[in-house]
């Protein structure tokens, strides 16, 4: 029987190494799986180099891994918002490093990763300081500059419902990056709010299969064994 | 003059926005032109963290966390609408599905390439989200900004200073002062307020224009 699910964040993180390509789901705080990056500031692994459209909201979750010094190097499309304080410090401070890829490259980058592509062109970026530098071409007279794929090593995604196979389904804007990220990683780590047997998910219905997920770990569970040994 | 409020200027927008139009609207004064659009008809407001047939914010008390637009405000879906994630989202964008793009802007250039996502600043931190995917992507980029910097300075140049966000993107510019299309002739004065002459208007706008107007002047 191939049982995918974990019982605890913990544990579903244990393993990932310092220096690691962490991709983070979340647009803002919608999506954002917190438990597991949680789990990441507590597990240690530093030198980290984060993937995520955001660099952290507030105090908590990715904020929290940039606030306690683990990240090397992040790329995103929108670092700088009312909430990123704890990013803008530690940038100013030239302890962080950053690239800033627009919101669809970033996107495409993680399909190209998880469709086995070995680059795109894009017209995104054309002619402007993000694009300086790179190759670019003219294809039926548009213009296109070369990007390449972004693979994690691991992605660190938030689902709604999930099974012991690792099949997917979402909770409304919640889902944003977390089924381009899922495919771009080799080892995809699930937080679910619901573990449900095999079957229960419409299979028509299914947004990430289950081939892309390697870990999941059922959130409450978590609580109920935490509630179970208070 | 009859300098259009933000809400006259939105308002004008919405105007041009066609019943059955895929729209995406930047986040700032673009996201108002919502409030515009005629009750009842049937507007497919895209937002690029995932939403099609977005609807507008919910009741005190029944925010969903889950449920954002681009500009993480918390809004509803409509009857009909329906997620996505990011792939399908800016393939959407990318890919020329989107009819109308409005986006806000810091200056355009007479070209219609588009400056609005940084200031130049080099202590500033860079954020760009979708706004240069929008820009080459939607069939109809529209911008909507005020005609002059709080300081008085065209937003209307011969060339921008800024960084760019596209190139030879922008077709039309809806201002407080007037509406503009970027055309192969150059700037095209559609529109102008009551009480301001295409003189005047030219005289505070840094690119040459043309006056296209239908008529001498708006109500």
């Amino acid at each position: 029987m191939i049982d995918k699910s974990i019982n605890n964040v913990a544990e579903a993180v244990r393993d990932i190494p310092d220096g690691a390509v962490v991709l983070v789901g979340g647009f803002g705080t919608a999506g954002m799986p917190v438990e597991l990056v949680d789990a990441l500031i507590d597990q240690g692994a530093r030198e980290l180099t984060i993937v995520s459209n955001n660099a952290g909201n507030g105090e908590q979750g990715l904020a929290a891994l940039i606030k306690a010094r683990r990240v090397r190097r992040i790329l995103c499309s929108f670092p700088r918002q009312a909430d990123s304080h704890v990013f803008d410090e530690l940038y100013r401070a030239g302890s962080i490093e950053l690239e800033v890829v627009p919101q669809g490259n970033l996107a495409c980058r993680l399909e190209a990763a998880g469709a086995g592509l070995g680059a795109i062109f894009t017209p995104t970026a054309y002619g402007t300081q993000l694009a300086e530098g790179k190759e670019t071409r003219t294809i039926d007279g548009k213009h296109y500059v070369l990007e390449y794929p972004i693979h994690g090593d691991v992605a660190l995604i938030k689902a709604h419902r999930g099974d012991r196979w690792g099949n997917l389904v979402y909770n409304k804007s919640a889902r944003n990056f977390g089924p381009i990220m899922a495919r771009a990683a080799r080892c995809t780590i699930a937080q679910v709010n619901e573990l449900v047997p095999l079957g229960a998910l419409d299979p028509e219905a299914v947004v990430t299969p289950g081939i892309f997920v390697q870990r999941i770990v059922n959130l409450a569970a978590g609580q109920a064994l935490a509630e179970g040994l208070a | 003059m009859n300098r259009r409020s933000r809400e006259e200027l939105a308002a004008r927008v919405a105007l041009d926005i066609p019943e059955g139009a895929y729209v995406n609207l930047g986040i700032g004064l673009p996201t108002t032109v919502a409030n515009f659009l005629p009750a009842g008809g049937d507007y497919f407001l895209h937002s690029e963290n995932g939403l099609l047939g977005m609807g507008p914010a919910p009741a005190p008390g029944e925010e969903d966390p889950e449920l954002i637009n681009a500009g993480k405000q918390h809004v509803t879906l409509l009857p009909g609408g329906c997620y996505f994630h990011h792939g399908d989202s800016f393939a959407m964008i990318r890919g020329g599905h989107i009819d109308i793009c409005v986006l806000g802007a810091f200056q355009v250039a007479r070209n219609g390439d588009l400056a609005n996502w940084h200031l130049g600043d080099p202590d500033a931190i860079p954020a760009v989200g979708g706004a240069m995917d929008l820009a080459v992507g939607a069939r109809q980029v529209y911008v909507m900004m005020e005609h002059l910097t709080r300081t008085g300075e065209s937003k209307i140049v011969e060339r921008c200073t800024y960084p760019l966000t596209g190139i030879g993107c922008v077709k039309r510019i809806y201002t407080d002062l007037a509406v503009i299309d970027v055309t192969a002739r150059g700037l095209e004065v559609r529109e102008t307020v009551a009480g301001l002459t295409f003189e005047h208007l030219q005289s505070i706008t840094a690119a040459p224009l043309i006056d296209g107007r239908q008529r001498s002047a708006l109500a």
